[in-house]
């Protein structure tokens, strides 16, 4: 694999590095929401409902 | 009268009566025609370039400031309950209101823009195409327009949302009114543009009624 | 249409979802693997040097942007027609990745221009539509947000969604007409020279996939959520 891209690194990595980070984020985020929703389900279904 | 005739001389009354929605549309139009020299600086072959780009998108803006009221008014009191239980469809209803509107705020910017044109040095074919663009573009701003009111009509502060939704669908009304106009300056023909809009405007005002039709029905019934 | 009513059920949807999403999450990341070792394997364009790497995060996500507003078209549609009682909540889910895939369309095709046409922005056909694209998943999920009532949230955002689909391929066409006007010919060529074609495709595949994943687990967590909402409104008197 080549790394070296020369004169347009400063565009190249920077255009890399972000979507990284923004696709990252955004699967953090999504799963980070997914596992909350599934605790505070689990937690309600072992609690029975009080009145 | 038919209910159509009955229902749009009553908006254009509403609109006159209601702070005057055609002097606001006008005083607002022709404050960014002002506005915009300041900031631009008055180098008057600069601005005869950016004239229709500038006086396209400020009617645009001048119709957006009455078209949250378009159905909310009715809505508020319930009259758009009445209305739309009375023999006359929604859709016609609707095309009732973008007509109304049309005439109280497009019409008017429209007879203005050759006043404006002056402050831009915009020559006389140029200052022509401005007017017809105007003229056959507008009603396509209403009729957009009706669709974003009419999905924004129970919104309390519905509106800062109403500009996000339809200033995108109208980018095509912009591109070719300005583009007609850029067209003359340069003494090109501007007929392909202007025939597009034309296209634009007649789709607009054909299909956005009903898409504003079942947008209130959504609200009315719940 | 039968096939699509089936999965209507939450829990079909959760079961078939949690069987298939292994799959896709691996398979996404096998090609985003592959393709980005196969992008940086290639030889530099005779014309655009290096710069020729950006087209594999470029392309992919623009091609996600215009998917994602499709799938939410299609629930839009499904929703507002078949009255599909998941649709809703999946062209909800669609909209913030959407906006997300176009946003970075727009980033890397600015930092592509840069070396390309020398500024940061050029108003070509192609960034333009894509900004304008954005404007509207923008509009689509303030609309969701703004009005309380979520069933005249969901059928609003559905007509919105369906005005916005059948306006997209005329904001193109006045937007590329537009472009020919004040710049003569289109900057962005078409083609695409072989030996940077599979690593394109596969990333391609990668970005379609990873929107997949992201938007079924998406969807199954508004399904857990509403659920747990359901249980504290039964819990409570």
């Amino acid at each position: 694999m080549n790394f070296d891209m020369g004169a347009y690194s400063v565009y190249i990595w920077p255009a890399y590095g972000i979507s990284a980070l923004a696709l990252a984020g955004i699967t953090l985020w999504t799963l980070a929401a997914w596992r909350r929703a599934k605790a505070r389900l689990a937690a309600l279904e072992k609690r029975p409902s009080q009145t | 009268m038919s209910p159509f005739a009955i229902l749009l001389t009553r908006d254009i009354r509403l609109a006159a009566r209601s702070g005057g929605s055609a002097a606001l549309a006008l005083s607002f139009f022709a404050l960014v025609a002002t506005l915009v020299p300041l900031g631009v600086g008055a180098d008057l072959k600069l601005l005869a370039r950016v004239a229709g780009g500038i006086l396209w998108v400020a009617a645009v803006l001048a119709a957006l400031l009455s078209l949250d009221r378009l159905f909310q008014g009715d809505f508020e009191d319930g009259s758009l309950d009445l209305i739309a239980l009375s023999p006359l469809p929604l859709e016609l209803t609707a095309l009732a209101k973008i007509t109304a509107h049309w005439l109280s705020t497009g019409l008017p910017l429209t007879l203005l823009s050759p006043v404006l044109a002056v402050l831009f040095n915009l020559p006389g074919p140029a200052t022509l195409i401005l007017f017809f663009s105007l003229l056959i573009g507008t009603p396509a701003v209403s009729a957009v327009g009706a669709i974003g009111a009419s999905l924004t009509l129970s919104l309390k502060r519905g509106g800062l949302i109403l500009p996000l939704i339809i200033l995108p669908l109208l980018a095509p009304a912009v591109i070719f009114g300005a583009g007609a106009v850029s067209l003359a300056l340069d003494s090109l023909g501007a007929q392909n543009a202007l025939g597009l809009l034309a296209a634009f405007s007649f789709a607009a005002v054909l299909l956005s009624p009903f898409a504003a039709a079942a947008s209130v029905r959504l609200n009315l019934g719940g | 249409m039968n096939f699509l009513f089936r999965y209507a059920n939450p829990h079909e949807f959760m079961r078939l979802s949690g069987a298939v999403l292994p799959f896709t999450a691996v398979a996404t990341v096998l090609c985003l693997g592959v393709g980005l070792y196969l992008g940086f394997s290639v030889p530099p364009d005779y014309q655009q040097g290096t710069t020729v790497t950006l087209l594999f995060i470029h392309v992919p996500a623009d091609v996600v942007a215009e998917l994602a507003y499709g799938a939410i078209a299609v629930c839009s549609l499904l929703s507002l027609v078949w009255r599909h009682p998941l649709a809703d909540t999946a062209a909800r889910a669609a909209a913030p990745y959407g906006a997300l895939f176009t946003a970075l369309g727009l980033i890397t095709g600015s930092l592509w221009g840069k070396p390309m046409w020398g500024t940061y922005w050029v108003w070509d056909a192609r960034l333009t539509s894509f900004l304008l694209l954005l404007f509207l998943y923008l509009g689509y999920m303030a609309l969701w947000n703004a009005v309380e009532d979520e069933a005249r949230a969901a059928r609003a955002a559905a007509i919105l969604a369906l005005v916005g689909v059948v306006n997209i391929p005329i904001i193109k066409f006045s937007v590329d007409w537009w472009s020919t006007l004040h710049q003569g010919e289109s900057i962005v060529s078409g083609k695409v020279a072989p030996v940077y074609l599979w690593p394109l495709l596969i990333m391609m595949l990668g970005y379609v996939l990873l929107f997949l994943t992201l938007w079924m687990v998406r969807i199954r967590t508004v399904i857990l959520e509403r659920r747990a909402r359901n249980l504290m409104q039964a819990g409570t008197p």
